[in-house]
């Protein structure tokens, strides 16, 4: 019939359309970084440090090439080290017992008292068997920087506000016994709320959740409490920006701005989406992982619920009032040919 | 005065007709406004615009009602105070997006059917070009409201937008169009800001759908008196016609009245319409919602890639792969090149594209055309892309040129 390939015309060039400037422009503008699945190996911190060095060998000033490539070939080999380190720790049988003694040092800083110790409070550790990887955990307490794939911002990774911890827990047994403790003892049962609290929320603020650097904002009495309270907040936002080099955005709606495989890759390492990002890597677990997706869609996205409960009774409808229309029409044209 | 029935009761049929002639109206209006039976869905398509001009109108008085035209909160009135805290806000917010970008979808399909059967000329002239001052004013109406959100993409879209108008200066078109500190007078200040956003506010909520209302009433009156075309380009007598089909000799005539015939064609076609538009309004909204201007506006960090909604794309693409004053005057032939259409195309044929000789090539080629430049208008300027986008913007321009010269000796079919 001739209206269905009229139809088909109009709907040929509508899909070309739409794969030209949906699907086909956006494979084209954004590079593609694969999921490396949480697993913490250190791949993409070699790759990248091997990237750097195929950059550094097309630097034309030769002094500057020379010394450039020196750095970059030592940054590779360190890279390399390390992560066979890690690898190797992570074959040791931790004993959790004996991790609990060290990790009384841990509670020093990591008290959740919510000071700010050298740009950022220390992570509350209560739920950080659950929340954080072990292979991760591992390389964070041989060097915090280099875990969290951060190093290009310090001379010396020793400068890394947690750095100290390579003088107290020194060992590669010290440290499988620790990640044994906190994989086995320091484990809870997640909310997306409280993952976003303890893996996000103490630099980046969540407004739609009414969360900033210092957590929830309580309800105040007085318009002097609300503002000492906001200067409190300010003050810890100045910390953060001076530590981090700006302020870490609003993560409110950010899974409206970001695509679901671009939040994937940059939480397991922000370096592969943004070079020389202060963005530490969080070390996540998938699960922990999908704890904080869960409250950022919460946040960004929440009429997902509605929308679902309403759309298919919509639709049925104009179905309905399709088909009544059909009737109406084939009433009306019946006698007309 | 005219003659009136003085005993007719006040508000009766007889008493209103007296005052309003409400049967003559509705017979010029709607049960005798004849409408060729020889048509398809594409027909439809008017109607179709008039109905989600109407769901834009409804939802953006609800959104309205929340909307804060302030940059500090417009953001957030859009983003959190709409979406999460007025009741249904997120559908309203919804089916306003999504209409925004398929009304132009319509347009395009309803100016390329235009195009096809010849229903420019001929005495529809005036329907043509009250067609394409709809098509800007609707542009503008867009770029407006996609201020509105004050996300990153407004904000780098308004300053790119804005910044065209920085061309013209005394290096321009040697000094004829200089107009010194034109930018900084559009937006009110150095950089789009309060001034800027309160401005495209009131040309997207008040100025522009007024001008929209008047022209849709003009659209449809210059409809009225030259009659919809057909689906062959036929010249009938509709009054002959008509009289058959008042006459009852419905299978001779070739009209049918615009109410309830063609209108219930319409319903229908408009009722599979509402499915697919619901259909991404529930579950596929994205394509008309940028994730760029979910980061919020922010002067001090341009985004890696600023493009303009899907519908702008093809002239985008025009002005881009040009230098700057080439581009622009390239723009500028792209924004009028459609509204004379009418005077280029020389042949007195009103047929199907199909059936014109070279203008078939034309149709086809320009179609292909304008989604060539619609794809690169949105890819990165970057190696091959930006050949192609040039190649494709100089077949567009040289397919207007040629125009008078295909149709000139185009033979009567």
């Amino acid at each position: 019939m001739k209206e269905f390939k009229i139809l088909a015309v109009v709907a040929f060039f509508t899909l070309v359309t739409y794969w030209g400037v949906e699907p086909f422009a956006h494979s084209q503008m954004h590079k593609e970084v694969e999921s490396n699945n949480f697993v913490y190996d250190g791949k993409a911190d070699i790759e990248e440090a091997n990237n750097a060095i195929e950059v550094a060998k097309n630097i034309t000033d030769a002094k500057k090439k020379a010394t450039v490539l020196d750095a970059a070939n030592k940054k590779l080999v360190a890279k390399k080290a390390f992560w066979a380190e890690v690898s190797q720790i992570s074959k040791l049988q931790g004993n959790a017992v004996a991790g609990e003694a060290s990790f009384a040092l841990c509670m020093a800083c990591h008290n959740g008292s919510g000071v700010n110790m050298g740009g950022v409070v220390p992570p509350k550790l209560d739920n950080a068997g659950s929340l954080y990887d072990k292979n991760y955990l591992i390389a964070l307490l041989k060097d915090p920087a280099m875990a969290s794939n951060v190093d290009h911002k310090y001379a010396d990774t020793m400068m890394h506000p947690m750095g100290t911890i390579k003088t107290m827990i020194t060992t590669p047994q010290q440290i499988a016994d620790v990640v044994a403790f906190i994989k086995t003892k320091k484990v809870a049962k997640l909310t997306p709320e409280v993952a976003f609290e303890d893996a996000c929320g103490r630099c980046h603020a969540n407004r739609y959740g009414n969360l900033t650097q210092l957590g929830a904002t309580p309800k105040f009495k007085t318009e002097q409490e609300a503002l000492a309270h906001r200067v409190k907040v300010l003050d810890e936002q100045d910390r953060i920006k001076a530590y981090m080099g700006k302020l870490p955005p609003d993560l409110s709606i950010m899974s409206r701005a970001r695509s679901e495989i671009y939040m994937e890759t940059f939480i397991q390492n922000p370096q592969s989406q943004l070079p020389n990002t202060s963005m530490p890597r969080v070390g996540l677990t998938s699960e922990g992982y999908g704890m904080v997706k869960a409250y950022l869609e919460k946040t960004g996205d929440p009429s997902k619920d509605a929308r679902h409960a309403l759309g298919p009774w919509v639709i049925v409808f104009f179905i309905i009032f399709t088909m009544l229309a059909y009737l109406w029409k084939k009433s009306q044209w019946k006698d007309l040919h | 005065m005219a003659h009136f029935d003085e005993k007719a009761k006040p508000f009766s049929h007889q008493w209103m007709n007296d005052r309003l002639a409400v049967d003559t109206v509705k017979k010029v209006l709607s049960t005798e406004y004849w409408i060729p039976k020889n048509i398809n869905f594409l027909w439809a398509m008017g109607m179709i615009l008039a109905a989600t001009f109407g769901l834009l109108i409804v939802s953006g008085i609800f959104l309205v009602m929340y909307y804060q035209p302030d940059t500090k909160t417009a953001f957030d009135s859009v983003n959190y105070t709409i979406m999460t805290e007025v009741g249904y806000g997120w559908l309203w917010r919804h089916i306003h997006g999504v209409a925004a970008s398929v009304v132009f979808l319509i347009i395009y399909i309803h100016m390329f059917t235009g195009i096809y059967y010849g229903s420019y000329k001929r005495g529809r002239e005036m329907i043509w070009l009250s067609g394409m001052l709809l098509f800007v004013l609707f542009s503008a109406e867009a770029f407006s409201g996609y201020m509105l959100p004050w996300g990153q993409m407004s904000y780098w879209a308004g300053m790119v937008i804005t910044n065209l108008f920085g061309g013209f200066t005394k290096d321009f078109l040697g000094g004829i169009g200089n107009i010194p500190a034109v930018v900084e007078w559009i937006r009110g200040d150095y950089v789009p800001g309060q001034a800027f956003l309160s401005r495209f506010f009131m040309l997207h909520v008040f100025l522009l759908p007024l001008v929209i209302i008047g022209v849709i009433v003009l659209h449809f009156a210059a409809l009225r008196i030259p009659h919809v075309n057909n689906q062959d380009g036929e010249e009938f007598d509709f009054e002959e016609s008509a009289k058959l089909y008042k006459e009852d000799s419905k299978k001779e005539s070739k009209v049918i009245p615009f109410n309830p015939v063609f209108l219930s064609k319409d319903i229908f076609v408009m009722g599979i319409y509402f499915v697919l538009f619901f259909y991404l309004v529930f579950y596929h909204f994205e394509f008309a919602m940028d994730p760029v201007n979910f980061d919020p506006a922010d002067g001090l960090k341009t985004p890696l890639h600023i493009y303009p909604e899907w519908y702008f794309l093809w002239s985008y693409e025009i002005l881009r792969p040009f230098p700057f004053n080439v581009g622009l005057v390239a723009f500028g032939f792209a924004q009028v090149a459609f509204f004379l259409l009418p005077f280029l195309d020389r042949s007195p044929v009103v047929a199907p594209a199909n059936r014109r000789g070279l203008f078939k090539f034309w149709f086809w080629l320009m179609l292909v055309d304008m989604i060539v430049l619609t794809v690169m208008g949105k890819l990165p300027p970057q190696g091959a892309w930006t050949i192609v986008g040039m190649v494709a913007a100089i077949i567009f321009i040289l397919l207007f040129i040629l125009l008078p010269f295909i149709t000139k000796n185009e033979k009567k079919a």
